[in-house]
Formats: C-alpha cells, sequence, structure tokens
C-alpha cells in the first residue's frame, strides 16, 4: 500500500487504475490524516467523509466492472471553498454565506469528480479571496505547514497548505492576483494560473470576475498539469471560457524532464522589472541560481522589459475593488445565507445583514469599489485603470516576441508572521507585487518551488506564458524539477 | 397663463418584453403567470457563482425592431451593469447596456387624428427584467422571481410628443410594431409593455425645456393618456401659481386619478454603471444583419399606405385592418384567396372582427371561418349566386358550424334565383294576388318596393332583387 505522505496524484491515479490499491484505501489514509493534522494547521473548513468514501467506492466499483475509473481515478482532492459543491455547504470562508448549500455545482468541481477525483472536503481561504496570507478567513487561520507562526500566503492558503502536509493529494483554487501561487511559493509546492478563460468560472463564487482564474495546486509540476487537463477547455454556462481546444499539459510538463538539454532553444525572459529593492535577498539569489539551473537545461536566458509593471499594483486595486463591490451586492439576506435578526426595515436589514456578514477586508474592498465606479468619476479610476490594464497586456505581447516564457520570482519575501502585515492593508496588498500582472492580462502563469530560506521557509520560481501558453511553461517548470529536490522536501509532522 | 399658453413637451421610455421561450441570460421559461418562483434557475436568482449566458435570440428581436424603425444597428456593443438594492433584483445590480446600446436613433411612426406622426428615438438596448414584491396583509412581503431575467428592450424616446394623446398613440403603435415583428405580446395589463413619461412645460415659443418629472406605474393606454393629462394641468397650476416645478419621480395612482411624489430617498440613486465583465461584447455580423433584414415582414405604417393607396381602402378601413397583424393578414389571406378588396375589407371590419374578442386570434389555425372561406363567400355575393341579405345569415352559419359558404348555399338551397322564367312566375302570382296595388302601381312607383318585398317574400329571399326589379317594371308598366 502507498504511504500517502508525499504521494503524488499521478501515483495514485496510476495505482487506483491500475489495481494495485483500492480508492477507497487511499482516501481513508487521507481523512486519518487530517484527523490527525488538521486541527492545528487549520485547512480544511468542511471534511465530507462520508461522502469521500462514496465516491472512492464508486471509483472501486467502476474499475472493478472494468469501465474507465477516469484520469483521476482515486485522487482524494481539496476544493477551495469557494467553488460551488451541490448539498455541500460552500461559504467563501464568510459568516454572510454561512449555511449556503449550492443546488448546483460548479464546472470543475464536476469535471474532477467525473474523472474520478474524490473530494475530501473544503479547503480554508481568505474571505471571498480576498488577502495574501488567509488570516481573513471569518473561520480560522491557515498555518504554514513549514513554521506554524507564518502565514500560508493566501487567498487559496487551505489549498497550498492542504497539499505541502499531505492532507489531500491535489487541490484546486482561484488567483486573481497571486492566490494561486504566492501560497503555492509560501508554501512549497506547485500552483498554477492558466490563461482566463481556459477554465470555466461557472459556479466559482465571483470576486473580481474579469480576473478571477481557477487552477491547480500540487505536488509536482506533472501534478498540476494533470488537474488542469481535466478542468480545462469551454463550457457553455461560462460566456467567457475559451472554445479552443485543452492542450496536452501532463505531457508537456513530462517533456520538460527529457534528455540533457530539454530546453534547449527556448528563450527565457528575464524582466529587471521584477527583481526590485526591496526582494528578501534570499529569494533573489535561490530564483537567480534557478535561472543558472534552466540555462544548464539548454535555455537560452534573454533580458525583456515590462515597463508599466510598476502601475500593475494600482491598476489591480482598482479594477478588483469595483468588480467586488458589485459581484458582493447579493449579498443581502433576501435570499440565502446570514439574515440579521430583528431588522425592522429593509434598508436596516441590509445594512444589518452586511454590517455583520463582512469581514473587514471585504468590506474595505467594497467601499473602495463603490467609491472607483460612483458617477463622474468613472473615467478618472476604472476607465483609467482598464487603459492601464491594456498597457500591461502589452507589455506583455511585446515581451513574447523575444522569448517564449518569462521567469520571475513569485513572491518578494517567504512567509510572514501572523499579524506582520494585518495592521497595513498596503503593504498587504504588495504581497501580489509579482502576480496580479498575469491576471490583468490574462495570460497563465505557475509557481514552483526552488529552495529554502536558512530558517526553512519555502522560495517559489514564477514563470510566466503567453495567452494559452500552459504547455511552455509546463515544460519549462517541469525541467526546472526535473533537476532539482525542492519539491520533494516534506514539512515536519506534529512540530511546530 | 392657462393651459394653451403653454408647450407640452413628453419624452417616453417604453419597455417591451420580449417573447423569448428562455430567459434572457439563463434556461428557466420566460413565460408569463406560472405558480410563484417556478420559472427559475440558480443564475437568474443571481445565486453566488453563477454567469450569465446571452440568448442570442433577444439580440435578433432587439435588431428586428431596430431595423423596422430604422435605427442605426451597432454591430459590437456591449452589456453593463446597473447598481441598485431592491429584493427583486436578485444580484442588486440589473444587467443592462449603458454607453452601447444595440440601437441608436430610430423613428416610429404612427397616425394621430389622421395626421402622420413621427417621433425620433434615442435608443433601443437590451437589459433583464426584475422580479416582482408582493406585500401581504399580514405585512410580509413576498419575492416571485419569475420574471427576473425575462428578456426586455428599453425603447426611449426624444422629448418630441407633445399631448397625452400622441402619448398613448406612440404607445400603441410600439406595441403594434413589437407585435407585427413577433417579438412580443405587448400587453400593457399584463406588463410586458411598459411606459414612463418625462413631461415638461414651456411657455408657447420658448426653446429651452422646462423642468420635468418622470411619470411612472401607468399600466394601460388609458392610464397613460390620463396620468399625463393630469400631470400637465398639475404643472400649469404650479407655473401659474409662480411656482417652481421639482425633478422628481412621481406614481400615477389610477384609482385616486394623481400623480404622487415617490420618497426622495428612493430617488437619490447612482447606478455605477460598468461594463458587465462576464459578457463578451455583442457582435452582428454583416451576414446576420443581412439575412434580419430580409426577414423582416411587411411593417404596418406599410402597409397601410398600400391599403390606404393602391389598395384603395378609406384610411379609416385601412386603419382598423393595420392595427393587429393578423388582422392584415387574414385580410390579405382573403383577398389572395380572391375576394375582391372592398368588399373582402367590409367583411372582414364589419362581420370578423365583430366576432372575435382579441383580434389577434384572426391569426390561429383554427378561427371558424379561416380567410380561404371568407373569400369563398364573398365570390358567392359578387358572381350574383347568393344575396347579399342572405350572405350575412350564410356568413353566421360558416362561423358557427364551420362548414363552407358553398356547402351551405347547396344544402340549404339558398342559391339566388336569377332564371328570367322563374322569377316571372313569380312575379305574375305576386302581381295576381295584389290587383289593387298592381292597378295603381302607375300612379304610385313607390309601389315597387312592396311588390319586390313580396316576391323576395314568394321566393324565401332567394330572389335576385335587381332581376326582380327588372320583371316587376316590364309587367305592371
Amino acid at each position: 500500500m502507498i504511504d500517502v505522505r508525499g504521494a503524488t496524484a499521478v501515483a495514485i491515479a496510476d495505482g487506483v487504475r491500475a489495481g494495485k490499491w483500492l480508492a477507497r484505501d487511499v482516501a481513508e489514509q487521507y481523512l486519518d490524516r487530517i484527523a490527525r493534522l488538521d486541527g492545528a494547521l487549520g485547512c480544511y473548513l468542511l471534511v465530507d467523509a462520508e461522502g469521500a468514501r462514496r465516491r472512492a467506492d464508486a471509483v472501486d466499483a467502476a474499475r472493478k466492472a472494468g469501465r474507465d475509473p477516469g484520469a483521476l481515478a482515486g485522487v482524494p482532492l481539496g476544493f477551495k471553498d469557494i467553488f460551488c459543491t451541490r448539498g455541500i455547504e460552500t461559504t467563501c470562508a464568510s459568516k454572510v454565506l454561512r449555511g449556503f448549500v449550492p443546488p448546483y455545482e460548479s464546472t470543475v468541481t464536476a469535471r474532477l469528480g467525473a474523472a474520478g477525483g474524490v473530494m475530501l472536503g473544503k479547503l480554508n481561504m481568505d474571505e471571498f479571496a480576498m488577502g495574501s496570507s488567509n488570516e481573513n478567513s471569518s473561520v480560522k487561520p491557515v498555518r504554514n505547514p513549514w513554521s506554524r507562526e507564518h502565514v500560508p500566503g493566501g487567498s487559496s492558503g487551505g489549498s497550498a497548505a492542504s497539499i505541502a502536509a499531505s492532507l489531500c493529494a491535489g487541490s484546486i483554487g482561484t488567483d486573481t492576483g497571486g492566490s494561486i501561487r504566492q501560497p503555492a511559493a509560501l508554501c512549497g509546492v506547485v500552483g498554477v494560473k492558466p490563461t482566463y478563460g481556459r477554465v470555466s468560472r461557472y459556479g466559482v463564487i465571483a470576486f473580481a470576475s474579469s480576473l478571477d482564474h481557477p487552477g491547480t495546486f500540487g505536488r509536482t509540476v506533472e501534478d498540476g498539469a494533470a488537474l488542469l487537463e481535466v478542468m480545462a477547455g469551454a463550457d457553455p454556462l461560462d460566456a467567457t471560457s475559451i472554445p479552443a481546444p485543452v492542450g496536452r499539459y501532463r505531457a508537456a510538463a513530462r517533456a520538460g524532464r527529457e534528455g540533457s538539454e530539454p530546453l534547449k532553444g527556448v528563450r527565457l525572459g528575464v524582466p529587471d522589472e521584477y527583481f526590485q529593492p526591496g526582494m528578501d535577498a534570499e529569494v533573489e539569489a535561490a530564483v537567480r541560481a534557478a535561472l543558472d539551473e534552466l540555462a544548464r537545461a539548454g535555455a537560452s536566458i534573454v533580458k525583456v522589459s515590462l515597463p508599466h509593471t510598476k502601475y500593475a499594483i494600482a491598476t489591480y486595486y482598482l479594477v478588483c475593488t469595483a468588480e467586488a463591490s458589485s459581484n458582493l451586492a447579493r449579498y443581502d439576506g433576501i435570499r440565502y445565507g446570514l439574515r440579521a435578526a430583528d431588522a425592522r426595515s429593509l434598508e436596516e436589514l441590509y445594512t444589518s445583514t452586511r454590517g455583520e456578514g463582512f469581514g473587514a477586508e471585504p468590506k474595505r474592498r467594497i467601499m473602495l469599489g463603490a467609491y472607483v465606479l460612483r458617477a463622474g468619476y468613472y473615467e478618472a479610476y476604472y476607465g483609467k485603470a482598464l487603459r492601464a490594464r491594456r498597457k500591461l497586456a502589452d507589455d506583455f505581447t511585446a515581451a513574447f516576441a523575444g522569448c517564449d516564457a518569462i521567469v520571475t520570482p513569485t513572491s518578494p519575501v517567504p512567509a510572514f508572521k501572523f499579524g506582520e502585515r494585518m495592521g497595513d492593508p498596503l503593504q498587504m496588498y504588495l504581497a501580489d507585487v509579482l502576480t496580479v500582472a498575469p491576471n490583468l492580462a490574462g495570460i497563465p502563469a505557475l509557481s514552483q518551488p526552488c529552495g529554502f530560506t536558512r530558517a526553512g521557509l519555502p522560495i517559489g520560481l514564477q514563470t510566466i506564458g503567453p495567452a494559452l501558453g500552459e504547455e511552455i511553461c509546463f515544460r519549462v517548470a517541469g525541467a526546472y524539477e526535473a533537476r532539482t529536490k525542492w519539491h520533494e522536501r516534506l514539512p515536519p509532522e506534529g512540530a511546530s | 397663463m392657462s393651459l394653451e399658453n403653454y408647450e407640452i413637451v413628453i419624452g417616453l421610455e417604453v419597455h417591451a418584453q420580449l417573447a423569448t421561450k428562455s430567459k434572457i441570460f439563463s434556461w428557466s421559461s420566460a413565460a408569463f403567470g406560472a405558480d410563484p418562483n417556478t420559472h427559475t434557475d440558480p443564475v437568474c436568482l443571481g445565486l453566488p457563482g453563477t454567469l450569465p449566458v446571452l440568448n442570442t435570440a433577444v439580440v435578433d428581436a432587439a435588431v428586428r425592431l431596430g431595423l423596422a424603425v430604422g435605427s442605426k444597428i451597432r454591430q459590437r456593443c456591449r452589456f453593463a451593469r446597473k447598481h441598485y438594492f431592491y429584493p427583486d433584483l436578485p444580484k442588486n445590480f440589473q444587467i443592462s447596456q449603458y454607453d452601447e446600446p444595440i440601437c441608436d436613433g430610430g423613428t416610429v411612426k404612427f397616425r394621430l387624428h389622421g395626421e402622420t406622426r413621427a417621433i425620433r428615438l434615442t435608443r433601443i438596448h437590451l437589459e433583464e427584467d426584475a422580479g416582482k414584491n408582493i406585500h401581504t396583509d399580514g405585512g410580509k412581503s413576498l419575492v416571485d422571481y419569475n420574471r427576473a431575467g425575462v428578456p426586455l428592450c428599453e425603447i426611449v424616446s426624444e422629448p418630441d410628443v407633445r399631448s397625452a394623446d400622441e402619448a398613448a398613440e406612440y404607445v400603441r403603435a410600439i406595441r403594434t410594431l413589437v407585435r407585427y415583428l413577433g417579438i412580443g405580446d405587448g400587453n400593457m395589463e399584463e406588463g410586458s409593455l411598459r411606459c414612463d413619461a418625462n413631461v415638461s412645460l414651456r411657455p408657447r415659443g420658448a426653446t429651452a425645456f422646462g423642468t420635468k418629472t418622470e411619470i411612472k406605474n401607468m399600466n394601460s393606454f388609458k392610464n397613460v393618456r390620463d396620468a399625463i393629462e393630469h400631470e400637465v394641468k398639475r404643472q400649469a397650476a404650479v407655473l401659474d401659481g409662480g411656482g417652481r416645478i421639482v425633478q422628481e419621480t412621481r406614481l400615477w395612482d389610477a384609482g385616486r386619478g394623481v400623480t404622487q411624489a415617490m420618497r426622495s430617498k428612493e430617488q437619490a440613486h447612482d447606478y455605477r454603471y460598468f461594463p458587465e465583465p462576464d459578457l463578451p461584447p455583442v457582435v452582428v455580423t454583416d451576414a446576420a444583419l443581412a439575412a434580419l433584414r430580409d426577414g423582416l415582414p411587411e411593417l404596418p405604417e406599410d402597409r397601410f399606405a398600400r391599403y390606404s393607396g393602391p389598395v384603395g381602402l378609406s384610411q379609416q378601413d385601412a386603419g382598423v385592418l393595420v392595427a393587429e397583424r393578423e388582422i392584415a393578414a387574414y385580410y390579405d389571406a382573403a383577398v389572395a384567396a380572391g375576394a375582391p378588396a372592398k368588399r373582402a375589407a367590409n367583411w372582414v371590419i364589419n362581420e370578423v372582427l365583430a366576432r372575435v374578442a382579441d383580434a389577434r386570434r384572426l391569426g390561429d389555425a383554427d378561427v371558424p371561418v379561416p380567410p380561404a372561406a371568407l373569400a369563398g363567400l364573398v365570390t358567392l355575393v359578387e358572381n350574383g349566386t347568393l344575396s347579399g341579405k342572405l350572405a350575412k345569415d350564410v356568413f353566421t352559419r360558416m362561423w358557427t358550424e364551420r362548414r363552407t359558404a358553398a356547402d351551405i348555399v347547396a344544402a340549404e338551397g339558398l342559391a339566388q334565383v336569377s332564371d328570367g322564367g322563374e322569377l316571372e312566375e313569380a312575379c305574375k302570382r305576386v302581381i295576381a294576388a295584389h290587383p289593387a296595388e298592381a292597378s295603381s302601381f302607375r300612379s304610385n312607383p313607390k309601389l315597387m318596393g312592396f311588390f319586390v318585398g313580396a316576391v323576395m317574400k314568394e321566393t324565401g329571399g332567394k330572389a335576385n332583387p335587381k332581376a326582380v326589379n327588372e320583371i316587376l317594371r316590364r309587367l305592371l308598366g
């Protein structure tokens, strides 16, 4: 029987498909680990043990009956609690959605389930995906498995930490400004944000519609690719989904492992704008070393320029707050979720429900967004942000004329301590400085481990591709991973 | 100053529901009249994580309307979010169009007191309808979301309307158009056609507009007329008294016959419009536009021109026939089946329309007297087989028994007798039976009526009156 600690999703699926072990036994091991270890980590908001057993049994039954149990047969999965799951409470870690049980399933989770994935439960996050430390969960913080005094990053903190701690073999999250890649970097796992529209947003609770990207987490590049291959593709329920055929992501990840120079002919762009003062020296050193490794794998390293990078954070916070203020308007206590008691008027029902239901960060963003969109100021803020967004996208288009992918650090700093940045929202917002531009441009990017600080905290390497260039990202990341052992390192169990 | 010293300036915003099968952004039925909250789905309820997907039939309908009124069709346009909090609005924003409506400009033409009027349009845009709040006697408020997400097109006019009558006729013209195009049913009472009016007064001769008020809640043509008439009088009284009009929204209270200001709080909206990020821009290709243009039916005003021009009907009759697409189609089909145009118009207007409560039923496949059957009847009259007098009875029987005129005439022996010999015998019998009247006929020619009547009676109404006249004149003269 496989020891699931450190196991990869593809290894589990291969074993289940081959009949070497039962999906049910694999699920039981993970459920046992969650029961023993998650109390100290806080990854899960909800564990659906009975449902997981039922789903695992169905996979085993399919295999025994000679049916294809699916590409992800028996892979235990965790879903960020932003994905709607039919019949299972979905809250976005917000009080305002407490008790909300969707009568429908997100396209992403439906596809993962149809491929034999076994959902274990719903993962903790920053409320409505707003945050970079997971401290904005209304329920509990997620702790970084590498050091419990440190944050796991956010907003998909539970998704990243649960992979690092082997509390699931694959997980999904959403990335609006870095919410997959930054926690992946801080937890030492792989996090993949595909092209905007590559994965359906149907059933994914909206934070900022034009920036929200559902994506994957895995222990390895191939794991991230395997989940994405199942999730991606056009969806008639999402008008912004892309009809182009889905790439061969797993094959691309494996291609990176082949031969002595798997990246021969690949030009990797390095933008000066992503190595700025204020970056942690250990992070910079690890990333520079990774670039050297990529060069040894055959890639040519070229300088590229992304001149509008300095406008990315401001642009991002104008667009995302505007859209958030609109998307979060529906939580009013009328139809579902929290309803404030004893309201004496409609207005009081609205203000009390929203006042009690939302935490500080959603409130801040709703107010900022309402300000940005108010009559007479649209052009000065939102209109200008849309133009800046275009310039940022044009930067990438120009850069990709001279390179095949861009390599940068994911986060300028490793995991920080709880409370360190909570008092200063601006400082917290800067955690996204290296990740927001690909969201604004809608292009794919992933993060993978590329080292550890002396204190033992993971460091992340970001690879950015052109639109629909997921395959080149997987190939580069697969090549780097094949030459390094960072992904094999496991966090301590049960220690602090 | 009295009312005659003011010029009335009215602009109208008409909301027409589009009669598509499903809603504008989701799959549940857009039909009216179901049990509360049965025509709903996660998308139209705005549940978290759901996304709108545009029903393209809605775009086709709006483009057809735009083409019918000569709008410029925006072949690439966007939706926008319009924000306000209200329980009947599931997302607390409405997906509408803002700076890029699907149609710009255009003109709605109609006739008012025999004169052609042309009201310019500002724009036509698409949006989703809201649900409906229901307040119970028990002090509870309920919401029915069946209507949420039903497609609407909003037709915004320039301030070209100059009277309450004209406003009502304008709305009626839009209803006729919507029905002709088959894109909506335009029922004001059921709310599938709704109208808000911006009303202001200015001294005659002035060019600047006065301060306007917006009148809402007018759910019939009569309401439109009455509400605007009342509002005009109210404004005139305020101005005459040296007062100023406050720009505000006023609700028409049909029961009390007055407009009343809404609470100012309900009016202070900043809609915070921004482009709807969940929907890609709407694109109408050249080919699609051409196909929609080719598919347009003959429009009411074109039909009116044809009927009152080449066909030679009176304006009055032409107006009646074009009022609904189904009447005009019925009439055209009867003419195509051989009925002479003017005679067919009389039959349709006087007999057919008198027998249907809703003229649109004439489009039903099982209408009791189909157009071809009417043409058959008219032809029998025209060729002298059936007398005009009997024809009305035959029509009544056709309507109730669903039989053809030829069938009834043959079975009942109702064919008009024009045969000279047979009629002459009948006339002779009548003259013989009334010797006194016969002898006084020369001095009193008015007795002709008496004799014709008697012959008709003798022949059971089947005699051809023209032939009877000739025979009697010969025999008595």
